[in-house]
């Protein structure tokens, strides 16, 4: 099987493997921004001045399941990442996963997080993914 | 006002460009020092730990993810993504500028997009704010009840 000239069966093989990585890209993304979402902001758990007042917050980070169950799919779509790229060039998987983790946020951060993806983020939304494709030229 | 961004909300907007963009450079070329890594080699994967560029690179990273998750606390994440996609542009500069590498006029097309992106996101509010069960707690965050 070759990355570069795939027959149909590893095409449908290849475009499963970037949409898993996508699909793990965005449950881990909005779950992580649940969780920050869910804790404010992260100065305001500072309890104390210097750098001790950082554990408040990173205890509280560690601490949220939402953050747990984000981090773990992250590390899944790392995984995923690793095995999709020796299956699928670098040129196409980078792009398409960045692409579709890009537009699959904003649909997804409209629906589970209630967030106002007004017309001005759906169109910088889509001049991302046009720009990425672009750069990856 | 609840949407202006302090000083410090675009320091730690501009770090998550930064860090992600440079850290992955500095694992990339610290990476071609180490070698490739298959299974029978697994202990390069420890010496690359201690290779300049790869312990670099992964201190930018794990400053990429305090930033990114501290933006996360304050701003809604279809905000903060174009800036995590500007690190794209960074990557892409640095390879001309640094690199002297040629950037084709697709690629600086791309960069052109992705800046127009950051730009219309940057102009709107960073963060929904939803109807919330303490409308008296909202009015005095926002100062009106003083």
């Amino acid at each position: 099987m070759s990355p570069t000239n795939p027959t149909p069966t590893s095409l449908l093989h290849s475009w499963t493997a970037i949409l898993g990585v996508a699909a793990l890209a965005i449950t881990g993304e909005v779950l992580i921004a649940a969780a920050m979402r869910r804790l404010g902001d992260l100065d305001l758990l500072r309890d104390r001045p210097g750098i001790r007042g950082y554990l408040g917050p990173t205890r509280a980070v560690l601490s949220s399941p939402l953050f747990l169950a984000g981090a773990l799919c992250m590390a899944l779509n790392f995984f995923a990442m690793l095995y999709t790229l020796s299956i699928v060039d670098l040129s196409l998987a980078a792009p398409a996963t960045a692409s579709l983790t890009f537009i699959g946020n904003a649909v997804a951060a409209r629906i589970f997080l209630r967030e106002n993806v007004d017309r001005r983020r759906w169109l910088a939304t889509l001049f991302v993914c046009v720009g990425v494709v672009l750069l990856a030229q | 006002m609840k949407h202006t961004l302090t000083p410090q909300r675009y320091l730690i907007l501009l770090a998550v460009m930064l860090t992600a963009s440079v850290g992955d450079t500095l694992l990339s070329r610290g990476m071609a020092q180490v070698g490739p890594v298959d299974f029978h080699h697994l202990d390069r994967l420890w010496h690359a730990l201690f290779n300049p560029f790869v312990a670099s690179g992964i201190i930018l990273l794990i400053g990429f993810f305090a930033s990114y998750m501290t933006a996360l606390s304050w701003a809604d994440l279809t905000f903060v993504m174009p800036a995590t996609a500007f690190g794209y542009v960074v990557v892409a500069l640095l390879s001309r500028f640094w690199l002297h590498e040629h950037l084709s006029t697709y690629r600086w097309a791309g960069i052109v997009l992705i800046v127009c992106a950051v730009g219309f996101v940057a102009g709107g509010p960073s963060r929904t704010e939803h109807a919330s069960s303490h409308p008296d707690l909202d009015l005095m965050d926002s100062g009106a009840g003083r």
